[in-house]
C-alpha cells in the first residue's frame, strides 16, 4: 500500500492560487468574449450543474457517501423559492438562504436514520427518497407544489431596482456561486472537517477510534451537499421562471452523481471538468439529436474504462489500488453481503473482512 | 378484494424476484450494483416482440413456439450480458467502487438509446391472446390462465437456480467466489469463468421476466427498465443483496405491497408508499430482511 500525501503540499498551493485565479479571470471574460446568448444560455445552465456536483462532491467524494438521490435536495430548494415567490411574493434573490436552510434541513431530517447503512444499502435509500420526493411533488403535494405541470411566474431575481433579465447577466450571477461553493470545497478540504470526512471515506472504523465524530460528521457532510444543492435549485428556479417535478427525476441524480466520479472525486476543478463533460459536450453533438445518447451512454463507459479513477482525480483514494472483492471498498464500511443462515448454503456473499478477520 | 390484490401482487412479485436475482447474483460475486440489468430485462421484452411478429403469432394461443422465443431470447440476452460483462466490468475489477457504477450507468443509458432507435419512442404492444384469455373465478377471486403461467414459470426458474447453486458443482463454485474470491482462486476455481456465467444466469433470467411481463401487459416501452428495474434492485435489497432466497422473498414482497398500495392507498403514490415502507425495513434491518447482521471489521 502506497502512502500518500492527501493534500497537495503548501507550496503548491501558490500555484494552485495563480491558476484559480487564471481561471477566474477566463470565466468572468466569457460573456464579453462569446456574444451568443445561446452558449452564454449554456454556460449558465453548466454553472447551475458545476454547483450541483460541487454540491455532491462533498457527500460522495469528500466523505465517500453514496447519495442517488441528490436531484431530491435540488427540488426542495427550487421549490422553496418557487412557493415562497409566488404565494408570499418574497424576492427570488433573497431567497437563497432560505433555500439553503430547507435543503439542509431536509438532508439532515431524512439521512439521520439511515446514516448506519452501508455503502450500497445507503444508494438504494436515497434513490428512494429521490423517487419519494419527485412522486409528492407530481401530487400536488399539500396543494402547494402544482402537480405534474409544476409552478410558473416565479419572479427573475432582482436587487432593488437592477432586475437581472440578459443571459449574460445570469452568468455572473450564476458563476459567482459557483466561485464561492469552489471555495468553500477547497477551504473545506484544507479543514479539519474535509481530513475528518477523508478518514471516514478511507475507513470509518479507524476514524471512529481516532476520536472522530462519525454520525455527526457524515450528517454535516450532508447537511451542506444538500444545502449548496438547494442553492441551486434556487438558481435554476430564478433562470427558468418554470419548474416542474419531471426535472427531478431519477436521470438527473446519475447525471449528477456521474459528473462527480467521471471527473475525480474530491477535487475540485476534476468535479468541474466532469460537470463541462456531461452537460457542455452533449451540447455540441446536437445534429446528431437521435443518437446523442447512445454515444453519451458509451463515452461514459468508456471514460470509466480509460480512467477510472477519474478525469482530475483528487486525493488518492488508498484502497484504490486494491481491489475492492473482500476488502471493504474504498471509503464505505467493509460491505458484507448477506450470510444468510450458516449451514443453509443459501448465502451468496459474505467478505473475510465481514468475517471479522482482515488478512 | 384483499385476496384479489395478493394474488395480482403474487404475479407481479414473481417477476421482480426474476429480475431481483440477477441483481442479487452479480452483487454476489462482483460487489457490484449492475445498474444496467433492467435494460436487459427491458431488451427480453422487445425481442418477444420481434419474434412474434417475425413469427407471425398473434390471435390464438402458441404455447410450443413461446417456449422456442423464451429460450431463444434467453440466450440473446445472456450473450449482451456476457458483452457487458467484457467491455464494461471487467476493465474496472480492480478500480475504486464508484467507477463501476458510473459504467453500468452508461451501459444501461446506452442500451436504452441502441433500443429507443431500432424500435422508435413510441409505446411497443405484443399481438393478443398467446396465452389463452381464459380465468379462473373461485368465489369472487379471479385467476387468469397468464397469472398462472407466470407464477409457474418464474417458481419453477427460481427453484431451478435454486438448485443448481445448491447442489451442483458449479453452484459451489459460484457460491465460493462469492464468500471469498482469492481463496476461491487458490482452490483451483476459475474465477473469471464463475464471473461469465453469473453475467449469463443473471440476464437469462431476466430475459425471461421481460417476456412475462410483456405478454401481461403487452405494452412494452423502452423506459420500461429503468421503472423494473429500480423495483428489482428494490426487492433485492429488501431481501438482503447478495441472498438468493432473499431476492425471491424480496421480489414476492414487493409485488404485493405494490397491489396493496395501489389497490387500498392510490395508484399515484404507489412507488413512494413502496419505497417509504423498504427506508423503514432498512432502519430497522440494514442488511435486508434475510441479511445478517453483521458485526463491524474491527
Amino acid at each position: 500500500m502506497r502512502l500518500t500525501t492527501p493534500r497537495p503540499l503548501i507550496h503548491r498551493l501558490r500555484g494552485a492560487r495563480a491558476a484559480a485565479l487564471l481561471v477566474l479571470l477566463a470565466v468572468a471574460a466569457f460573456p464579453l468574449v462569446v456574444q451568443s446568448p445561446y452558449w452564454i444560455d449554456v454556460a449558465n445552465f453548466y454553472g447551475i450543474y458545476a454547483l450541483l456536483a460541487l454540491s455532491l462532491n462533498l457527500v460522495v467524494g469528500e466523505a465517500g457517501l453514496f447519495d442517488l438521490g441528490h436531484a431530491a435536495f435540488y427540488a426542495v430548494g427550487a421549490y422553496v423559492t418557487a412557493i415562497l415567490n409566488t404565494l408570499l411574493h418574497w424576492p427570488t434573490l433573497w431567497l437563497f438562504p432560505v433555500s439553503f436552510v430547507a435543503a439542509a434541513a431536509a438532508g439532515v431530517i431524512l439521512t439521520r436514520p439511515i446514516l448506519h447503512l452501508r455503502g450500497d444499502y445507503l444508494a438504494m435509500v436515497t434513490i428512494g427518497f429521490g423517487e419519494i420526493v419527485r412522486i409528492a411533488l407530481t401530487n400536488n403535494l399539500f396543494g402547494l407544489t402544482g402537480g405534474p405541470n409544476g409552478i410558473f411566474g416565479i419572479a427573475r431575481p432582482a436587487l432593488g431596482p437592477w432586475a437581472i433579465r440578459q443571459p449574460a447577466h445570469y452568468f455572473y450571477y450564476i458563476w459567482s456561486f459557483v466561485a464561492a461553493a469552489a471555495c468553500i470545497t477547497v477551504r473545506l478540504q484544507q479543514s479539519r472537517i474535509g481530513r475528518a470526512w477523508n478518514y471516514i471515506r478511507e475507513d470509518e472504523v479507524a476514524a471512529q477510534a481516532m476520536g472522530i465524530d462519525v454520525v455527526r460528521m457524515k450528517l454535516l457532510a450532508f447537511a451542506l451537499g444538500a444545502g449548496l444543492a438547494g442553492v441551486a435549485g434556487n438558481l435554476y428556479a430564478a433562470r427558468m421562471t418554470v419548474i416542474a417535478p419531471e426535472r427531478f427525476n431519477f436521470w438527473e441524480s446519475v447525471v449528477i452523481f456521474s459528473m462527480v466520479v467521471l471527473g475525480g472525486p474530491g477535487s475540485v476543478p476534476g468535479v468541474l471538468l466532469g460537470a463541462f463533460a456531461l452537460w457542455v459536450l452533449p451540447e455540441l453533438f446536437r445534429e446528431f439529436a437521435q443518437a446523442r445518447m447512445l454515444v453519451f451512454g458509451a463515452a461514459m463507459v468508456a471514460m470509466m474504462v480509460f480512467r477510472p479513477e477519474g478525469l482530475w482525480p483528487g486525493t488518492v483514494w488508498l484502497r484504490a489500488t486494491r481491489s475492492h472483492q473482500g476488502e471493504g471498498g474504498a471509503g464505505s464500511a467493509p460491505e458484507a453481503g448477506a450470510t444468510g443462515i450458516p449451514g443453509s448454503g443459501a448465502e451468496l456473499a459474505a467478505s473475510p473482512a465481514a468475517r471479522g478477520g482482515r488478512r | 378484494m384483499l385476496a384479489q390484490q395478493l394474488v395480482n401482487g403474487l404475479a407481479l412479485g414473481s417477476v421482480y424476484a426474476l429480475v431481483a436475482l440477477g441483481y442479487t447474483m452479480v452483487y454476489g460475486v462482483l460487489r457490484l450494483i449492475n445498474f444496467a440489468h433492467g435494460e436487459l430485462f427491458m431488451l427480453g421484452a422487445y425481442l418477444t416482440l420481434s419474434a412474434t411478429s417475425a413469427w407471425g403469432l398473434g390471435g390464438h394461443p402458441a404455447a410450443g413456439p413461446l417456449v422456442v422465443i423464451a429460450i431463444g431470447v434467453a440466450v440473446l440476452v445472456a450473450g449482451v450480458g456476457l458483452g457487458l460483462e467484457q467491455v464494461a466490468y471487467r476493465p474496472l475489477r480492480r478500480s475504486t467502487r464508484l467507477a463501476p457504477v458510473v459504467s453500468a450507468l452508461g451501459a444501461s443509458v446506452f442500451l436504452q438509446n441502441a433500443v429507443m432507435l431500432t424500435y422508435g419512442p413510441r409505446y411497443q404492444v405484443l399481438p393478443e391472446n398467446l396465452v389463452p384469455s381464459r380465468s379462473f373465478a373461485i368465489g369472487n377471486l379471479e385467476l387468469s390462465v397468464l397469472q398462472l403461467v407466470i407464477l409457474g414459470v418464474a417458481l419453477m426458474l427460481m427453484v431451478g437456480l435454486y438448485l443448481f447453486v445448491q447442489a451442483t458443482p458449479f453452484g459451489m463454485a459460484i457460491r465460493a467466489v462469492a464468500l471469498d474470491q482469492e481463496t476461491a482462486r487458490l482452490m483451483g476455481i476459475r474465477v473469471d469463468r464463475v464471473i461469465q456465467w453469473v453475467f449469463v444466469l443473471g440476464p437469462a433470467l431476466g430475459a425471461v421476466a421481460g417476456l412475462l411481463i410483456g405478454l401481461y401487459y403487452r405494452q412494452i416501452n423502452f423506459t420500461m427498465g429503468w421503472t423494473y428495474g429500480l423495483r428489482a434492485f428494490t426487492a433485492a435489497i429488501l431481501g438482503g443483496i447478495g441472498n438468493i432466497p432473499g431476492a425471491m422473498v424480496g421480489g414476492l414482497l414487493l409485488g404485493v405491497l405494490e397491489a396493496l398500495a395501489s389497490g387500498y392507498v392510490s395508484v399515484a403514490w404507489k412507488d413512494a408508499i413502496t419505497f417509504f415502507v423498504l427506508i423503514l425495513i432498512l432502519i430497522a434491518r440494514p442488511t435486508g430482511l434475510l441479511g445478517e447482521r453483521v458485526a463491524e471489521k474491527v
